[in-house]
């Protein structure tokens, strides 16, 4: 087994994302909770321009690494559109029905030390690595 | 919702995004390639959410014990504490999606600015489903 990693790089980005939710947490008393966040703007929640903020905070944050600073671009392209619609719809079902995901649950939930959200997290990864392994090595 | 507040809510997702970018997590190959333990594995995601995790569980210690954020009267936390099969079921539902299309919400949230159609369908397709489990719901 290859283990390929560019640790350095996740981590960085990692502790960036574990500052970004120390101050949501700390200044706005909220969960940096991406899904939750979506729904919210969506549903017109009272209260909830901090959301959007977020959000195009979000894609400021993208487009200063894709395009402003000298490090290699993501690589992006085009997939298969049905696969995208399927895990789409299960993210967003998924996701309302345990109330969080990767952000809210796993960044936020495990620095809250949650048993709910370490359970969530469990949940997600093994789901996660027995869907791939059936795509990737089954079918 | 003050201005400051909004001013530390786009600071934050700034933070967040560049975040996700810088580690990969916005490279659909990267987030596949750590789900798929059995192959070619990719131990990155590790190190973000250890990363990630490992300063959330340091500062959080500090901020939960305080009688309000900074700029607000009060926190705002979920309150169930149930684990429960809506829970569980939700979480391995969120999880298939994932594997499925190597996509959370957070990172397709950031690959928008990439200017491809994968995060928009993806994204449009979280909406369906969002709503439509609110609807059974």
């Amino acid at each position: 087994m290859v283990i390929e990693s560019s640790w350095i790089n996740g981590l960085i980005g990692g502790i960036l994302i574990g500052v970004s939710a120390t101050i949501l947490l700390a200044f706005n008393g909220r969960i940096a909770g991406i899904s939750g966040m979506i729904n919210g703007v969506l549903e017109f929640s009272s209260g909830g321009s901090w959301r959007i903020l977020f959000l195009g905070g979000m894609l400021m944050g993208g487009f200063i690494y894709e395009y402003l600073l000298p490090l290699p671009n993501t690589p992006s392209g085009d997939f298969n559109l049905f696969l995208l619609i399927l895990g789409g719809f299960l993210v967003g079902f998924g996701t309302r029905m345990g109330n969080g995901c990767t952000s809210g649950h796993g960044v936020c939930g495990l620095g809250r030390l949650s048993v709910r959200s370490l359970t969530a997290v469990v949940s997600f990864l093994a789901s996660g690595m027995i869907t791939v392994f059936i795509m990737k090595h089954i079918y | 919702m003050t201005s400051k507040q909004n001013l530390m809510a786009l600071i934050s997702g700034l933070l967040f995004g560049l975040g996700l970018a810088i580690s990969q997590m916005i490279d659909r190959e990267r987030v596949i390639g750590f789900l798929d333990v059995t192959g070619n594995w990719d131990a990155t995601l590790i190190f973000v959410l250890g990363g990630a995790v490992g300063i959330t569980i340091i500062t959080f210690r500090f901020i939960l014990p305080l009688k309000n954020p900074f700029f607000d009267t009060k926190f705002y936390l979920p309150t169930s504490k149930d684990i429960d099969i809506r829970l569980i079921l939700g979480a391995v539902i969120f999880g298939i999606g994932w594997g499925i299309s190597g996509y959370c919400p957070g990172p397709a949230v950031t690959s928008l600015v990439q200017f491809n159609l994968s995060p928009i369908v993806f994204i449009l397709a979280f909406i369906g489903g969002s709503f439509a489990y609110k609807s059974i719901d």
